[in-house]
């Protein structure tokens, strides 16, 4: 079976995070944040700039591993103290980071199938065959023999999703996609994260799109210092007359970019 | 002029050549092992845990903080004495010669390799991580690739030093390039003849590492770590 999967109930979450602690350099980054992601699902982090998005995503897949609290997948815990269930439960949750993070000595295709080969075992022949194959998806399979020093911010941010989508995983955290890309590349990644949403991929995503991710998403997490303050469907947090914290961060960042206007004011919101 | 024609062809040439042959008996050895040494040693310094990060920090700092002839005095002179139980260890000139220049060139090539190391983004180690990699396979794979075209330029640089150095080994009796001048030199008494053609061996040596060195960056060359043409 396909990790992407139309099915969107079943009683287990595929992710669950319980009562996550995190403390940066004396600061307490996350307070206790629990999270159950619900195969199929979309939920959308959103909050001031040190809100903890960013934290409580590398904690989700221990990379930077939580003080206290404990993350299930499927229902079964994760012990973050053992090596090979890490690097296990790692390859079934894919990360997409701000800043891409290509292997910059690697070509495209090279980026998208070395973990195949090295982790998954898979002959050089297989890998090729796979890795082209998500690289078409993406729209990239010509720039397959490109190095990252020659692709532009958007067509990274592909491959990058590419490499991630390649290694089958069932949930995928995204970590302000879009936020290094200059404007006018940010829709390419937007479309395929949005094809991604509509095959049933499970994913949470830290963003300030908020008029993209409110067409997405099926729940928006708005963070503060640490907790999550607010949580519910775009519609509940952004719809007319809505007096929440969500609206009020959303109605500032439009002030500011002009972007999400119109998400604000409920015009293509998910319910 | 003629004179010095013919001094070269019937004496020079012919000394030189045995000791061209030693020479890089000694250089091409303790530069493959110098270059493995400061690739584990580099990486350790990173990476390793904090007491091997202590050892290799160590370790850098003796080697490169003692003259190295001090060095090959020991390896030559010393060890000999130094009893372990029953038996104690002899090398023979040329092994001495190896091992300290390889151990001096580890010592330096570490440096090379950790700033190299250390000019890769923590991004890369922590993609490879997200995909599932281990940390080790993470160094393997991904830092110590690119942080080796980073270090490339200057671990060159060490080994165009070390074929310099090299001719230290006379000292403890080898009869490289610089030992075979001194003892044509001797009988001879043509010192300008001797050591100005000596001087010219070294810098063709040079000269095709150098040279060499060129064709493994050009090999090895990805678009965003080109070699910086000079």
């Amino acid at each position: 079976m396909s990790a992407i999967d139309i099915e969107k109930n079943g009683d287990v979450p595929m992710l669950e995070a319980v009562n996550l602690v995190k403390t940066l350099g004396g600061n307490r980054v996350l307070d206790g944040v629990s999270l159950a992601l619900p195969k199929g699902c979309v939920k959308v982090l959103i909050g001031p700039s040190g809100a903890g998005k960013s934290t409580l995503l590398q904690c989700l897949n221990f990379l930077l591993p939580p003080d206290a609290g404990h993350i299930s997948l499927e229902g079964r815990r994760v012990n973050g103290g053992s090596k090979r269930e890490l690097c296990a439960f790692r390859q079934k949750v894919g990360m997409i980071f701000q800043d891409f993070n290509l292997f910059d000595h690697l070509s495209a295709l090279e980026n998208v199938r070395v973990a195949l080969i090295k982790v998954k075992g898979m002959s050089k022949l297989e890998a090729t065959e796979r890795a082209l194959a998500e690289l078409a998806r993406v729209g990239l399979k010509d720039k397959a023999t490109l190095y990252p020093a020659n692709l532009s911010g958007g067509q990274k941010q592909r491959v990058a999703i590419a490499r991630a989508l390649a290694m089958d995983p069932k949930v995928m955290l995204l970590d302000e996609p879009t936020s290094a890309l200059d404007p006018e590349l940010i829709g390419e990644v937007l479309a395929v994260i949005r094809d991604l949403a509509q095959l049933g991929m499970t994913m949470i995503m830290a963003t300030h799109q908020i008029s993209f991710s409110a067409s997405l998403a099926d729940e928006f997490l708005f963070m503060d210092k640490g907790r999550i303050v607010e949580q519910g469907s775009p519609a509940e947090l952004l719809g007319r007359g809505s007096q929440s914290r969500t609206q009020s961060f959303c109605a500032k960042i439009s002030e500011l970019t002009g972007v999400a206007g119109e998400a604000c004011e409920l015009g293509d919101i998910k319910a | 002029m003629n004179e010095y024609f013919e001094f070269l062809t019937t004496e020079l040439i012919p000394g030189f050549k045995e000791g061209l042959w030693t020479s890089i008996v000694v250089i091409v050895p303790s530069a493959l092992l110098g270059a493995l040494i400061g690739i584990v040693a580099g990486v350790l310094r990173v990476y390793g845990p904090r007491p091997v990060q202590r050892i290799t920090e160590a370790y850098v700092s003796l080697f490169r903080g003692t003259p190295l002839i001090v060095q090959v005095f020991f390896w030559y002179f010393a060890l000999p004495y130094i009893k372990f139980g029953e038996w104690s260890l002899v090398l023979d000139p040329i092994e001495a010669a190896v091992l300290s220049f390889s151990l001096c060139s580890g010592a330096y090539q570490s440096e090379y390799i950790r700033s190299g190391l250390g000019s890769i983004k923590r991004g890369q180690i922590r993609a490879a991580l997200a995909l599932g990699m281990t940390l080790s396979q993470a160094v393997r794979n991904i830092v110590l690739p690119q942080a080796f075209r980073r270090a490339l330029p200057g671990c060159g640089n060490e080994i165009i030093y070390l074929i310099k150095y090299s001719s230290l080994a006379s000292i403890i009796t080898v009869n490289e390039l610089t030992g075979m001048a001194n003892t044509i030199a001797k009988n001879s008494w043509r010192n300008i003849e001797v050591f100005c053609t000596l001087g010219m061996y070294y810098l063709a040596l040079v000269t095709i590492a150098t040279w060499m060195l060129r064709l493994l960056e050009d090999a090895l060359a990805v678009p965003g770590f080109e070699r910086h043409k000079s």
